[in-house]
């Protein structure tokens, strides 16, 4: 434990991305999970009172156009945000992970068949599959996580089964199965780990592709509901009124631009791992 | 057959696919790599299998151990799971797993019986007494580790299920000479200890002279000559084992 711990240290200091992005990623973390337990007014409460404020100590990012408070909408928004985002990832991994190896490992037939079908969801641009299985199946914010999981899993398929090609002609695959280890535990046990850093900074692009894809695909309105909206579903409430009150459209955006960027940071530091 | 024969390999003649496939050509061409090959050895001997790169050496120590299927003949073994070291130990341990684990992972996927936590670890220290390595090691990853000492870990997993028959294929090509020299030594060892069978792969004619009883001399897939290790030196027959032993410096 302690071990690790002295290894942490050590890649921060030597690797400002790692830095930067635990630092980054941990601010929004922060808000986000406080604003599961406190947020400064109820996200959904209007005041007429206070319309399409600027920045003030009363509201810190200011107000919308029906008077909420727009720091609480972006505490809750970011949460509906990361929790697709993660949810998108974790189909897209998963599943992408489990067709790439096995089809990588055993060849023939089934790769082909796996590899043609992943050659044909490819060729449709990630947002509109997403928008195809949300017209299909409805709007909402699982539908949502689920349509882009699976718009998500060609990459992760690809990454994966390359990976594992390389690697499964190894000596050491050989070695491992002369010892008597079955097929499935060469796979998930003997190889993958060998493709965790590609896998993880993988992760970590696929991650901001989902966040990205997420605001894109709310602010398309397929995304969450009224009353309570992700950070892309207010940007998109927020785009008539950009010239009167710029900090509506400026705060999702800053902290969509942020989210990204701490990933993108993280998965940097990852990959630069010593 | 005797009684104490250990292995008996009879009329193999082993394929490799042809990796280039063509779109149009009709048949799947197959390199046929090794041709008639008979072996036999008897329990508690090693035989020494020499020649040039590319004479069948490996693939012949493959198709015994069971990675390459395609093959005809037959391939007898008195025990089953022989255990192989490979040529180069920078590949043939992997990266991603402490040296304990991959000591460990032959006695997890043992079907025959189930070890018990204790059991494993009493083995592993036992086998890392034999390979003469520190406990310490047991912590650490491949990559931290000298070539010498991979080999050495890759001989104490081929050795924790206790195989009467080891093939290594080349286990020092990789080293540089000193280290070579304890590999070596630490085989030799094992032989004499455990009257494990040794299948030894090397090109280096002066190694076999050293290790082993028998010899077979491959060129080109094929059987050139047999022998014992000392009358085939003293007296080679065919005119390709003169002239190895005459590049090796052995004979004038």
């Amino acid at each position: 434990m302690s071990k690790a711990r002295t290894e942490l240290k050590r890649n921060i200091k030597e690797n400002p991305y790692l830095l930067a992005g635990l630092i980054i990623t941990g601010l929004i973390l922060l808000m986000t999970i406080v604003g599961i337990f406190w947020t400064p007014y109820e996200p959904t409460a209007m005041n007429s009172a206070e319309k399409l404020k600027g920045v003030s100590f009363r509201h810190l990012m200011g107000t919308d156009n029906m008077g909420r408070d727009i720091f609480s909408r972006v505490m809750y928004g970011s949460r509906i945000t990361l929790l697709i985002a993660i949810g998108t990832v974790a189909i897209g991994a998963g599943v992408g992970t489990i067709i790439g190896a096995l089809t990588g490992y055993f060849g023939g037939m089934l790769d082909e068949v796996m590899m043609r079908i992943i050659d044909a969801l490819f060729a449709f641009p990630s947002i509109l599959l997403a928008l195809v299985i949300v017209s299909v199946f409805g709007t909402g914010w699982i539908q949502l996580l689920i349509s882009l999981g699976i718009a998500f899993v060609p990459s992760f398929a690809r990454i994966v089964r390359g990976e594992v090609l390389r690697c499964k002609n190894m000596d050491y695959v050989e070695n491992a199965r002369l010892q008597g280890v079955s097929d499935f535990r060469m796979i998930f046990v003997h190889i993958v780990p060998n493709i965790k850093g590609v896998l993880a900074s993988s992760i970590m692009i696929g991650f901001n592709n989902a966040v990205l894809a997420e605001a894109g695909l709310s602010y398309l309105g397929v995304g969450s509901q009224p009353p309570y909206a992700s950070l892309g579903k207010m940007l998109s409430d927020a785009q008539q009124y950009m010239f009167t009150m710029p900090t509506y459209v400026l705060f999702p955006g800053a902290i969509i631009v942020l989210m990204v960027l701490g990933f993108a940071f993280l998965g940097e530091g990852i990959s630069r791992w010593k | 057959m005797s009684d104490r024969d250990v292995l008996k390999v009879a009329d193999l003649n082993v394929y490799y696919k042809n990796r280039k496939r063509k779109l149009f050509s009709k048949k799947n061409k197959k390199i046929h790599a090794l041709h008639d090959v008979n072996v036999s050895m008897e329990e508690g001997e090693v035989l020494a299998i020499a020649g040039e790169s590319g004479s069948g050496k490996s693939t012949l120590a493959r198709a015994i151990v069971g990675i390459n299927k395609d093959y005809t003949g037959t391939i007898w073994q008195k025990y089953d799971r022989p255990q192989m070291v490979f040529q180069d130990p920078y590949s043939s341990l992997n990266p991603a797993k402490k040296i304990g684990w991959l000591l460990e992972e032959p006695l997890r996927v043992d079907k025959t019986r189930t070890w018990t936590k204790e059991e494993m670890r009493k083995r592993v220290l036992e086998i890392l007494d034999e390979i003469e390595l520190p406990v310490s090691y047991l912590d650490r990853y491949p990559a931290q580790l000298s070539g010498g000492q991979r080999q050495r870990v890759c001989i104490g997993i081929a050795l924790m299920r206790s195989p009467k028959l080891l093939i290594a294929d080349e286990p020092v090509s990789a080293l540089d000479v000193t280290i070579q020299a304890q590999i070596l030594e630490l085989l030799e060892n094992l032989h004499r200890k455990h009257g494990i069978s040794i299948i030894f792969i090397s090109h280096d004619l002066r190694v076999v002279y050293k290790i082993s009883d028998h010899v077979m001399i491959m060129k080109d897939g094929r059987v050139v000559e047999y022998g014992e290790t000392k009358e085939l030196y003293r007296n080679p027959k065919a005119e390709y084992t003169k002239s190895l032993l005459k590049a090796a410096g052995i004979v004038k």
